[in-house]
């Protein structure tokens, strides 16, 4: 067939290129799971199966340190990821819906710019922030910084949604009788709502991994997860980090999975 | 004809729509009567949408007023007219049930949500609709969304139905099974229809009364036999229907007849029209249909010609005929008496006979 020769699968070392890609991505993942259910106290030692060190996360010795950090984590997450929702279904209604205002475009570029922003100058510039309006560090300072950071990733899918949802159908409720917060509520809304909760579990997931943010704005002595396994870790690689780390991206995974299909569910057509 | 006392639905008065450097309605006035069948027709981009939106409330009026049974209703935001519109993509809710979109106008007004459902499973009787009442959108044919398109936008008895070329993502046939349709649910509900479309068969079809525009201003207004009989300039003649266009120079005028010169020795004789004068240069309009072939000259104005083709369109044949030196013409003979008449070949020499009175001079 003549479009064969476009496909991409024949073109030389096709095969071999998509194979290494995906054993560097995934190779250390595949190990750090692998090795989490490990029986010996080497990390590197295989000793057999078994659940001792995901037991040890939840009654060893550090357990409290990890359980005070995961709920610290989680506590942040939910609410950062319901208030940068909020912020980013109100932004992309403006932005989509908002008509030809001025600085739409500088707007949109606003919002996205955090995502291309290398990640450490945020968090300097964060902490600098807190430190100019004398603003003490603590729990308070994450929640507020991780608000800020998962906005744009709870904006991506939101107005990706929103820009395939035609402004008809907002104009035909208005025609009937509907008044713009009726349009919004009763029809906007509910055709919007995959976009939103694909955003809310991106900022959700985006929020609970952050480390390098988190790090520079947290009070001495506040842990999130990814802060408590750093520190951790410095102290040498445990086991039972191994077993943390592939609860979490089990965690990642099942909230990315969720957000796909979400996002792919297509109420419009 | 309309009454004189019946009453006026919406009146557009001197309403004017400017974009930033794009004028898209220049001071057009209209009235449209209550329980009329409305046609708004035109090419795109000739206005009629965006004067149907204005009248929805979907666009603002630049200059001018719109009434609507009296009152003015160009500053009222669209939920507070009682306008409804049928949209040309349909726009249903599509997470919305058949009977749910058909009830969302009526539970907005206020009904109580069962009362609103009452209410939308009569209107979708009338449609034919009942046994999908509780399907999505998305599993109905596009004749079907259509049909709870006018259910929901007829469901609030507006006072007015706007019809933004509702049919126009329909195959011919449903298409014109749905124009009579409409044309049935406009005289059982009373309602007044303003419909708007590109197709002037479809507004022949329907309508009580036709605006034909172009270039945001109204060329014509009238029943539809009129604008089709009596176009008033060229784009009317050119857009409605098929014709022959020609130019021709009025040699003389005497009670009320205007002698014109069609080239090649060719002259016909027709009424002339106030503003016209001898040795204008002017346009004429000749229906095909009003003209018929002989083989024989059959009185003295007959025009002798040469027939170049014949076309087959089912209905009808159209034969064109180029004029010995003259300009050249369509004719068309209906298929159904065609045994009684001659069907002439290509290269035949031939005349063309006209009915008296179906030649128009037309002023610009």
């Amino acid at each position: 067939m003549a479009s064969r020769s476009y496909d991409i699968k024949s073109y030389t070392g096709f095969k071999f290129i998509t194979l290494a890609c995906l054993v560097i991505l995934y190779a250390p993942l595949v190990v750090v799971t692998i090795y989490s259910f490990n029986a010996s106290k080497s990390i590197t030692v295989w000793e057999g199966l078994s659940l001792r060190w995901y037991v040890d996360v939840f009654v060893g010795p550090e357990s409290e340190k990890f359980k005070l950090a995961a709920m610290n984590s989680f506590v942040i997450a939910i609410i950062a990821a319901t208030v940068s929702t909020t912020i980013a279904t109100l932004a992309a209604t403006a932005v989509v819906r908002g008509g030809n205002f001025r600085l739409r475009t500088a707007s949109l570029g606003l919002i996205s710019l955090p995502l291309m922003v290398p990640e450490i100058v945020t968090a300097v510039a964060t902490l600098i922030f807190f430190n100019a309006i004398g603003f003490d560090r603590g729990l308070m300072t994450i929640l507020m910084a991780h608000i800020a950071f998962c906005i744009p990733f709870a904006y991506l899918p939101i107005s990706a949604r929103m820009q395939g949802i035609e402004d008809t159908y907002e104009q035909a409720a208005m025609d009937l009788y509907a008044t713009k917060r009726q349009a919004f509520t009763r029809i906007l809304l509910p055709l919007m709502m995959p976009g939103i909760i694909s955003g809310f579990l991106l900022a959700f997931i985006v929020s609970l991994d952050d480390f390098i943010i988190t790090n520079f704005v947290k009070g001495a002595g506040v842990e999130t997860l990814p802060t408590a396994i750093f520190g951790a870790v410095k102290q040498g690689i445990k086991p039972n980090i191994m077993a943390i780390s592939t609860m979490l991206l089990g965690l990642s995974v099942i909230m990315v999975t969720i957000s796909y299909f979400i996002s792919k569910s297509d109420n419009t057509k | 004809m309309v009454p004189e006392e019946q009453s006026i639905a919406i009146d557009v008065r001197d309403a004017v729509k400017r974009y930033d450097d794009f004028t898209a309605l220049k001071k057009l006035s209209l009235s449209i009567m209550d329980n009329e069948f409305f046609t708004l027709l035109g090419p795109s981009g000739c206005g009629k949408t965006t004067l149907l939106r204005m009248i929805a409330g979907f666009e603002n009026v630049t200059e001018g007023e719109i009434f609507l049974f009296g009152e003015e209703i160009k500053n009222l935001p669209p939920y507070q007219r009682p306008v409804n519109t049928v949209f040309q993509n349909y726009a249903l809710f599509p997470h919305m049930t058949v009977l749910d979109n058909v009830a969302f106008g009526l539970e907005m007004r206020g009904s109580s949500k069962s009362e609103a459902r009452k209410g939308a499973g009569e209107m979708l009787e009338l449609v034919q609709l009942t046994q999908f009442a509780n399907r999505k959108p998305s599993q109905l044919s596009g004749g079907q969304q259509q049909r709870v398109a006018l259910a929901r936008a007829l469901a609030p008895r507006p006072k007015v139905l706007l019809l933004d070329e509702p049919l126009s993502a329909l195959d011919l046939k449903l298409r014109k099974a749905m124009q009579l349709e409409l044309k049935h649910l406009q005289r059982e509900t009373g309602i007044t229809f303003i419909f708007v479309t590109h197709d002037q068969e479809e507004a022949l079809t329907m309508s009580d009364r036709i605006a034909v525009m172009s270039d945001g201003e109204l060329q014509q207004l009238g029943a539809a036999k009129d604008i089709y009989e009596r176009p008033r300039n060229m784009f009317v003649a050119d857009f409605i229907g098929e014709t022959n266009l020609l130019e021709v120079s009025v040699d003389k005028i005497a009670n009320g007849r205007a002698v014109c010169h069609l080239g090649g020795g060719h002259e016909l004789t027709c009424n002339s029209v106030e503003g016209i004068g001898v040795g204008s240069k002017v346009h004429m309009s000749v229906r095909p249909e009003r003209l018929f072939i002989s083989a024989t000259p059959v009185e003295n104005e007959s025009l002798k010609g040469r027939v170049k083709e014949n076309i087959f369109i089912g209905t009808d044949i159209s034969t064109l005929i180029n004029l010995v030196d003259g300009p050249e013409f369509i004719v068309r003979t209906s298929n159904s008496d065609r045994g009684n008449k001659r069907i002439f070949e290509p290269g035949n020499e031939v005349f063309v006979n006209m009915e008296m009175g179906a030649a128009r001079l037309l002023i610009d």
